[in-house]
């Protein structure tokens, strides 16, 4: 049990081109910037949205296949999506809502109505079922949206942005609300998102989908410990460099040399935490650290007692230093300042 | 008094729609020439006549005939005006825009022209009122189904634009949503599309209703003016102009009360404060 997809869509300029796959009882998180194509694939998925090159599947059943002519509509995949704004309809309360699927599927109405109520039970919200939808809050209109998607037995929950319609004060007990009911939910789950913190807390692998690509897909250890994208860097704060690595010493496009301690040779990522940056007002002129490039203050950002100070140079770095250290140093933005990082500070992968 | 006050009445201020005076004059100057002639009407009314005026059979007949082909007439713009507008709002296909002129041309036409085009299409003699005669002895002009067609012909454009519209700016997602939880084209379009336009809806049948309700030149076109069977409301009031102005009074009165009324009752209890789906 399990879908595979590989997705070719052209929109206008816009292309997208992915391939994933999701286990039985699995949760992927597809995590990118807005307008990486994200939606787009949900829209494929859900079959609102015809591919044109690729192959989509679920238990081997074969839903969108443009070469062998293929096209299941929306109405007839064993899906369930919970969309973005919930997308509840107004005109019904929230049992007929849940009940909706289930009637368009020719069940009768007094055992839609029934497994409606069990469902609406299961999200804790059987006292509201005749409310209409202006009335709930945006936690409980998720969860009616949940319900209302599980209700017809789906093989794969598609979840569009669920959290990105809430203020921030109820997001974090809604989030672990729902991360309970997709533990209790046995299919695939496949979850679009923009915000990392979703996906940590949701997603057991997340797939980085950038401008059309997945660049990176893995578990969430796998993926944060080796960026593979500027994207994935700036989410965990980190400094990625790419380049050619020859002679332990990594060129990068810009012709930037940055010395790396154990470099296998070839095209290579290079991570640089900021806590290993050192920075100073003077070249070091007696140093062991074999990376010193200069560079000049950007922007300064409080965090805690730390402050991240960006360097526009060569390497476009951001450093991390105490308070402590910013204001004995005297730093302002414009002022030139020289890093320095040591060639064992520096982790490098293959591209 | 407390500091507050004076700023909660400054805030009321500045949340007052206020209008330039110069455009205000003239709005109420527009006010007060839709409102004259229905003083004028309300000051002729000869009251003591106009209970036996009422009672009469001639002009009990000519209102049931007039509600009953208005709302026939209002039954087929409906049935066949939401499909139209469907077609015109969704489906892009090559000279839409001919088609929806063609198909609203006769809310800008002199209803006498749409009349007399109704004849020579629908007439006896007509393109295909002949064979209307011909292969089913049936005659649409002269009778109260004629009454009916030109109605309609006149009506059902209203109900196609607003409806139309309300389409066009239906938020497509709703729909999709339904989709994916297994709703056939024709289920979505039931139970999804149609409730959403629901305001829409009666307001498009509404005015359609109330088109058809005060239609004329092209009733007495193609439908001629026989008492009991073409005679709608209007045309009494027309005849009765000439013959006992007191009664073409007491009709006027009458059709704009029924149109008053229902366009008041209609706005507030079904247009006004309606939410569609974006609201939830």
């Amino acid at each position: 049990m399990s879908v595979h997809a590989s997705i070719g869509v052209k929109l206008g300029a816009f292309e997208l081109q992915a391939e994933l796959s999701v286990e039985a009882g699995e949760v992927l998180a597809i995590l990118g910037p807005n307008g990486a194509g994200k939606s787009t694939l949900l829209r494929a998925l859900a079959g609102l949205l015809a591919i044109d090159r690729g192959r989509i599947a679920i238990d081997d059943v074969v839903l969108d296949d443009p070469a062998d002519d293929v096209f299941v509509p929306s109405e007839r995949r064993p899906i369930g999506v919970v969309f973005q704004n919930y997308l509840l309809f107004a005109h019904l309360t929230a049992i007929e809502n849940v009940a909706f699927g289930l009637r368009a599927r020719g069940t009768p109405k007094v055992e839609a109505r029934n497994r409606a109520r069990a469902w609406l039970q299961r999200v804790g919200l059987d006292d509201h079922a005749s409310h209409k939808p202006r009335t709930l809050s945006g936690g409980q209109a998720q969860r009616v949206a949940l319900a209302r998607a599980l209700a017809t037995d789906p093989r794969l929950l598609l979840l569009d942005e669920p959290l990105a319609a809430l203020d921030v004060g109820t997001r974090s007990e809604v989030r672990r609300d729902l991360r309970r009911y997709l533990e209790s939910f046995d299919g695939m789950r496949v979850l679009v998102t923009h915000d990392p913190v979703d996906a940590y807390a949701l997603a057991d692998r997340i797939a980085i989908l950038d401008a059309g690509r997945i660049v990176q897909i893995g578990t969430i250890n796998e993926v944060t410990a080796h960026p593979r994208s500027r994207y994935v860097a700036d989410l965990i704060g980190t400094n990625l460099v790419v380049g050619t690595v020859k002679d332990g010493v990594l060129t990068t496009d810009g012709g930037t040399r940055v010395v790396i301690a154990d470099a296998l040779p070839g095209r290579s990522f290079a991570v640089i935490r900021p806590q290993a940056i050192t920075l100073s007002g003077m070249t070091p002129a007696d140093s062991s650290a074999r990376n010193v490039w200069s560079g000049t203050v950007g922007n300064l950002d409080r965090l805690g007692d730390r402050i991240r100070v960006g360097i526009d140079g060569p390497l476009s770095l951001t450093a991390e230093i105490t308070a402590a250290a910013l204001s004995s140093m005297g730093l302002r933005p414009g002022d030139v300042v020289h890093a320095t990082v040591k060639a064992t500070d520096i982790e490098a992968y293959p591209a | 008094m407390t500091p507050a006050a004076p700023q909660r009445q400054r805030r009321n201020r500045v949340g007052k729609e206020r209008l330039p005076a110069p455009a205000l004059f003239i709005a109420v100057l527009a006010i007060t020439f839709f409102a004259l002639p229905f003083l004028g009407l309300l000051w002729r009314t000869p009251w003591s006549d106009a209970w036996d005026v009422l009672t009469e059979d001639s002009v009990r007949t000519a209102l049931w005939l007039s509600i009953k082909s208005s709302l026939g007439a209002t039954v087929f713009a409906v049935f066949f005006g939401v499909p139209l507008a469907w077609l015109l709002a969704r489906v892009d296909f090559p000279g839409r825009s001919v088609v929806r002129a063609l198909c609203t041309l006769s809310m800008v036409l002199p209803p006498v022209v749409g009349g007399v085009a109704l004849f020579f299409s629908f007439g006896r003699r007509g393109l295909f009122g002949q064979y209307l005669d011909r292969w089913f002895d049936f005659r649409l002009p002269f009778t109260t189904w004629g009454v009916v067609v030109a109605q309609t012909f006149v009506a059902m454009p209203f109900l196609v634009l607003t409806v139309e519209a309300a389409l066009r700016q239906l938020d497509r997602r709703y729909e999709d949503a339904a989709r994916t939880l297994g709703g056939s084209r024709w289920y979505v379009f039931r139970r999804v599309t149609l409730p959403t336009v629901r305001p829409a809806l009666i307001a498009g049948a509404v005015l359609a209703w109330a088109r058809a309700l005060g239609e004329f030149g092209a009733t007495i076109t193609f439908a001629g003016n026989f008492p009991g069977t073409t005679q709608t409301m209007p045309l009494a009031t027309y005849l009765a102009l000439e013959s006992n102005p007191q009664e073409a009074l007491v009709l006027s009165l009458l059709l704009i009360a029924v149109s008053f009324a229902v366009l008041v009752g209609l706005r507030d209890r079904w247009l006004g404060g309606v939410d569609g789906p974006a609201a939830g």
